[in-house]
């Protein structure tokens, strides 16, 4: 499969534009790496994708179609601070199960401990959340992996954990990752081929 | 060379009221033993997350009301009691911020960084000072009489850190001055700290990003689960043979330069019996897990493992 970012421009205000015909492409089963610096607009253009954004021009497209804004989306988004996309006032298991329900097994490949689940988030590190954050995104239906630096708040171990994880479970799975990040070292080791931000953006 | 601040055995607990009237008490930093001289810089490396900012609020003495502290801090040889925490902070002890949020949006940044004053004489000197600290690090008098909100990322960071230098303080502590920024801005923080210790002022720098502390600080304190489990000098940490805990081994073989070694397990909830890292730990002797190691000093490395003898123990 091919997600496919066709010209898209993009202002949240007329006195600057943020995205000016922005196109790249994805194949599933491969690993990008998009390289930019904070606040050039990396994380626009990651809500873009995954359909959190929708006023912009050009279009988004999987496999040349139009992504349907009914049903389960396809391209779903992973965010740098895990304990702002979870409703503090459900407990973990909530928290997990709100887009599918995750096997066991996969549970314990991520690292996933039992005794987190009737935990609030609150009371769980940015690690262990962003285990449940990726568990959640994995969802059977799930095309596309948009990673908007995901492991920039997580110590080194912890780093490589999740990445180890999540790459072999989209290899398997054939679902393409958009990996985000400022750090060239990481992007270096984890992806099959690294995008540079401001080259692409046409401003 | 004296030691600037010296924090022996601290541990911080929060008493939490959890469904009703049930307590509920998490220990949060458990036996916290580090130092700080003159011209140094000390770096805590912890996951984020795991209360390491804790360690900058207990010595300023800003945390809340329903912790508990025990275990002792000294500035310059003096117990920090909460009323000289009072007399100090924001002149001989200052914090450099983690964000822009810690401005004042309605106070013109200048305004800021002199603070309250007693007399309009103190105001004047104040005056001079911050426009000399301000230029130093390129704000030029334009700046001001801007507002929080007219500023770049880059020159809040430069505002923050200048507030903080105003007091000309002898201690710094640099609580996360990095997340967020871009290569640049980091060099540029890097090199801001590292001007400090020229200068002669001490520097503890909380941080969960493993390049700073490389690049900024002569000593490294590895924090997880709550304990200082090692503290090793920066130049150890080169290569994951010189450093002693096999989790700094494993912190030192998953960075992506070295390999991107991938080390299973994570760091447990509670409070254990015996030493944190029991769980994962591949040296581990059978007393690892209902006993917890002390923190001892080997050949001039602290280290909290039971395969380590301190230079104090038997032989």
């Amino acid at each position: 499969m091919e997600l496919k970012a066709n010209n898209i421009s993009f202002s949240y205000n007329k006195r600057r534009q943020i995205l000016k015909d922005f196109s790249l492409s994805v194949d599933s089963n491969r690993i990008i790496g998009l390289m930019g610096d904070s606040g050039s607009g990396k994380s626009t253009l990651c809500k873009i994708l995954a359909g959190y954004l929708t006023h912009y021009s050009g279009e988004v497209t999987l496999d040349g179609n139009k992504i349907p804004d009914r049903g389960f989306y396809p391209v779903q988004l992973i965010f740098q601070h895990p304990e702002k996309t979870m409703n503090p006032k459900w407990k973990m298991e909530k928290v997990l199960n709100e887009s599918w329900t995750p096997p066991k097994e996969l549970r314990d490949t991520f690292g996933l401990k039992d005794q987190w689940l009737t935990r609030w988030p609150n009371e769980l590190s940015g690690g262990e959340l962003q285990r449940f954050s990726i568990l959640r995104a994995i969802n059977p239906e799930t095309k596309f992996i948009i990673a908007d630096e995901i492991s920039t708040m997580l110590d080194a171990v912890t780093q490589v954990q999740i990445w180890e994880k999540l790459i072999n479970h989209a290899k398997a799975n054939n679902i393409g990752i958009l990996a985000v990040s400022h750090d060239p070292e990481l992007l270096e080791v984890i992806c099959d081929d690294i995008l540079f931000f401001d080259e692409i953006n046409n401003l | 060379m004296g030691k600037l601040l010296e924090v022996n055995n601290l541990s911080i607990s929060f008493t939490q009221y959890v469904q009703g009237l049930n307590r509920h008490d998490t220990k949060v930093i458990s036996d916290l033993t580090i130092d700080v001289g003159e011209g140094e810089i000390v770096a805590v490396l912890g996951s984020s997350g795991s209360g390491k900012s804790l360690l900058a609020h207990s010595i300023l003495g800003i945390l809340p009301y329903n912790s508990h502290v025990t275990g002792e801090i000294k500035y310059k040889g003096n117990i920090l009691d909460q009323e000289l925490k009072e007399k100090i902070r924001g002149k001989e002890i200052c914090l450099i911020p983690q964000s822009v949020n810690f401005l004042d949006p309605l106070m013109k940044v200048s305004e800021q960084a002199i603070g309250e004053c007693k007399d309009e004489k103190e105001r004047d000197e104040k005056k001079v000072r911050q426009r000399e600290i301000f230029s130093k690090y390129g704000l030029d008098e334009s700046v001001d009489d801007l507002y929080p909100f007219e500023l770049s990322g880059g020159m809040a960071r430069k505002v923050l850190l200048s507030t903080a230098l105003v007091g000309n303080p002898d201690l710094l502590i640099a609580d996360e001055p990095t997340p967020g920024l871009d290569a640049k801005s980091v060099k540029e923080t890097i090199d801001d700290i590292r001007n400090l210790k020229e200068q002669g002022k001490g520097v503890l720098l909380i941080t969960h990003e493993i390049d700073v502390a490389l690049k900024t600080a002569d000593r490294i304190a590895i924090f997880y689960s709550g304990y200082v489990i090692e503290i090793n000098n920066v130049d150890n940490f080169k290569n994951a043979d010189n450093v002693l805990h096999p989790y700094t081994k494993a912190l030192i073989n998953s960075l992506p330069r070295n390999g991107f070694n991938l080390t299973e397990g994570v760091q447990p909830l509670e409070d254990l019996p015996g030493c944190p890292y029991w769980e994962n730990c591949p040296i581990r002797l059978d007393k690892c897990k209902d006993n917890k190691p002390e923190l001892v000093n080997h050949d001039g490395i602290m280290i909290r493992c039971f395969n380590f003898k301190g230079d104090n123990d038997g032989a």
